[in-house]
């Protein structure tokens, strides 16, 4: 296994008390596999990611338990300079605004040359031819004359594609994209969704593919984790649980995606907000907006059960949702 | 030359690139530019094509702009002539006849002479060196010492921010005037390090919050993330990626406080503790010519007049550098 993170707890500590992110996450990606991430705002999706890649604010954030192997290394047991050197060379990131991520200072052939530079001790001169393949590699058009361009000379799909060079410069094994294609238009979301698929292809890697929008997942990725108030609640692999949710709260997630055959009925929407992380609600965190909670869901925490080899669900009724379609 | 490409993701400005004569096409390659603005952007004001960053963009502003244009010429003039300042005076300032004092203007003797029948005129110029030598060490101290202090402590936050804050809440507390009489009354030296060690030591706090709160701005921003998530290190990312965007503000306010430093020198001169005779300054000139103003008010003017010009030659550049670099006022 590339990635595994086993149990990982991590809180920040507010003004207004500990706010509890991430409570016991297990997940892990092969190398070649994507492993989608999804879930709303707050799910701690995001900073599941932060753990792993080592760049979580802390404070406030704290790593409360859990581990992070990394082919085979707890990630959590390295120094910081280990750490250091495994971001950028072992993994790397894309974030969901490419101009944002980009320093509006340099030049974009001086931030992808970095890569090299930093890691690999090369000239600037070097640097720079390797940042020319590297556009050319992501397919950005006239590479040569656009290496000296800044940022904000780019258009939002063509940033996004320089955030991805970057990510792959040192051909990492894992990568973690945290929606990366939330803030493009949507045709051109699939290039660079196409995009990314096509590198982790060629490279081997394995892929963490966060993102709340379920469109998106469908076609790019293996296999699905859904998380809800710091946890995972289901895991399948990604044409499954299209078929048939084992948790209501994917249920509710698939039905509220708009579909063409429903046209001029109204829109479903998974009922109340995302719970405070201040005080999640005992038992299952979900209780409060799931349509089928019982009295069990109150008091008892669900575990993650196995619903079949490759599924698992943390919903107590999970046969009862598998079966009602 | 290498042929372009389609643009697959270009809107609009394709078709305007196109519409260009080919020469004009060439040319636009040759600079490495974009093709990709869409008008009517904030980018699109400027002229097509040339890749801008905040430094160029700010000079392309500044070029324009007249009062950097009369500010930066006094500046130069004053630059020159405290370098040589026989360029323009050809008599020595320490050179006085007592016979002379406090005579009016005449000819070889523009501004006449002083209270101890110096030349007005070729002190007035020599004072300048004085006056420049002053603003300018003491600003670059103030900003190296500020600059780097402050920049630790917004980088870093915590138990060093909290120290360094409280240390910069002292110094405010500190009247500058009182606290020139009381240090610099001590030092016998008549050179101007004294005061140019007392201005550093009093205005890096300034320099060190503004460095701060700048730095701790340009830290949340998600490229100073993403280098980390990329393998930069603390010292990579706050020199290439933190200090360049987060320079700007201190730019500004120490060009505005070199103005001030200036003054506050004349002033220190002025009450006797900044520098003594037999060094040459405005402060000095000005304080000896307070007493004869009623009789011989040239001893006075041209001096005060002098350090009037430069202060305020140093606080349009600064405001004309304000403006260049910060992008809301535009």
């Amino acid at each position: 296994m590339l990635l595994e993170v086993r149990d990982l707890h991590v809180e920040f500590h507010t003004r207004d008390g500990v706010a509890k992110a991430v409570n016991g996450v297990n997940y892990s990606v092969a190398e070649g596999e994507t492993l989608a991430v999804l879930g709303e705002s707050g799910s701690g999706k995001s900073v599941t990611a932060q753990a792993i890649m080592g760049i979580l604010d802390m404070p406030p954030g704290k790593i409360r338990g859990g581990e992070i192997f990394f082919r085979d290394r707890d990630l959590l047991k390295l120094k910081p300079e280990e750490r250091r050197r495994i971001r950028g060379q072992e993994m790397a990131m894309i974030f969901q605004d490419a101009l944002s991520s980009l320093n509006p200072v340099l030049s974009v052939g001086q931030q992808l040359g970095e890569m090299f530079v930093v890691h690999r001790g090369m000239s600037r001169g070097d640097a720079k031819v390797k940042a020319i393949e590297l556009m050319d590699r992501v397919r950005i058009p006239a590479a040569r004359q656009r290496v000296g361009d800044f940022p904000h000379q780019f258009s939002g799909g063509m940033r996004q594609r320089i955030m991805i060079a970057m990510a792959m410069a040192l051909e990492p094994s894992l990568i973690i994209a945290d929606e990366p294609t939330t803030a493009l238009d949507v045709t051109v979301q699939a290039q660079v969704m196409d995009l990314l698929a096509e590198l982790q292809r060629e490279l081997n890697m394995g892929l963490i593919l966060i993102t709340h929008d379920l469109g998106v997942v469908a076609d790019v990725a293996d296999r699905i984790a859904v998380m809800y108030a710091g946890r995972i609640v289901e895991t399948s692999p990604v044409h499954e649980i299209y078929k048939a949710p084992a948790h209501p709260y994917t249920k509710g997630l698939l039905r509220s995606i708009p579909r063409l055959d429903q046209k001029g009925q109204e829109l479903y929407a998974v009922k109340g907000l995302p719970p405070n992380l201040l005080h999640i609600p005992p038992g299952c965190a979900f209780h409060p907006r799931c349509p089928m909670a019982q009295a069990v869901c109150r008091t008892d925490v669900p575990p993650l059960y196995t619903v079949d080899e490759e599924r698992r669900s943390a919903c107590h009724f999970w046969k009862e949702t598998l079966d009602e379609r | 030359m290498p042929e372009q490409k389609p643009w697959d993701e270009t809107t609009g400005s394709g078709a305007i690139s196109g519409a260009g004569a080919g020469g004009a096409m060439d040319l636009a390659v040759d600079e490495g530019t974009t093709l990709e603005k869409t008008p009517g952007g904030p980018e699109g004001t400027g002229p097509a094509g040339k890749p801008r960053s905040l430094w160029s963009d700010a000079w392309r502003d500044l070029r324009r702009n007249p009062v950097f244009i009369v500010s930066g010429l006094i500046i130069l003039f004053l630059v020159v002539i405290s370098i040589w300042p026989s360029l323009i005076a050809d008599q020595d300032p320490l050179n006085c006849d007592l016979a002379k004092a406090q005579e009016g203007s005449r000819p070889g003797h523009p501004f006449g002479f002083d209270g101890q029948g110096c030349d007005v005129y070729t002190r007035t110029v020599y004072g300048a060196r004085t006056s420049v030598a002053v603003g300018v060490l003491s600003t670059l101290g103030v900003s190296l010492l500020g600059g780097v202090l402050g920049g630790l402590a917004g980088f870093f936050g915590g138990g060093w921010d909290a120290v360094l804050s409280r240390i910069t809440d002292i110094f405010f507390g500190i009247p500058v005037v009182l606290g020139g009489l009381v240090f610099l009354s001590v030092v016998a030296s008549s050179t101007v390090w004294p005061v140019i060690g007392f201005i550093v030591l009093l205005g890096w706090p300034q320099i060190a919050r503004i460095a701060r709160g700048s730095v701790i701005t340009v830290k949340q921003n998600d490229y100073v993330q993403a280098a980390r998530a990329l393998g930069a290190s603390n010292s990579r990312m706050m020199l290439r990626h933190i200090a360049p965007n987060a320079i700007a503000p201190v730019i500004v306010v120490a060009t505005i406080a070199l103005g001030t430093f200036i003054s506050l020198e004349a002033t220190l001169s002025y009450l006797g503790v900044g520098l003594k005779p037999p060094a040459v300054s405005w402060g000095i000139d000005i304080s000896a010519a307070s007493q004869y103003v009623r009789n011989a008010p040239h001893m006075l003017l041209w001096p005060a007049g002098a350090l009037a010009v430069t202060v305020l030659a140093f606080i349009m550049l600064g405001d004309a550098v304000r403006d260049a670099l910060d992008p809301k006022l535009r």
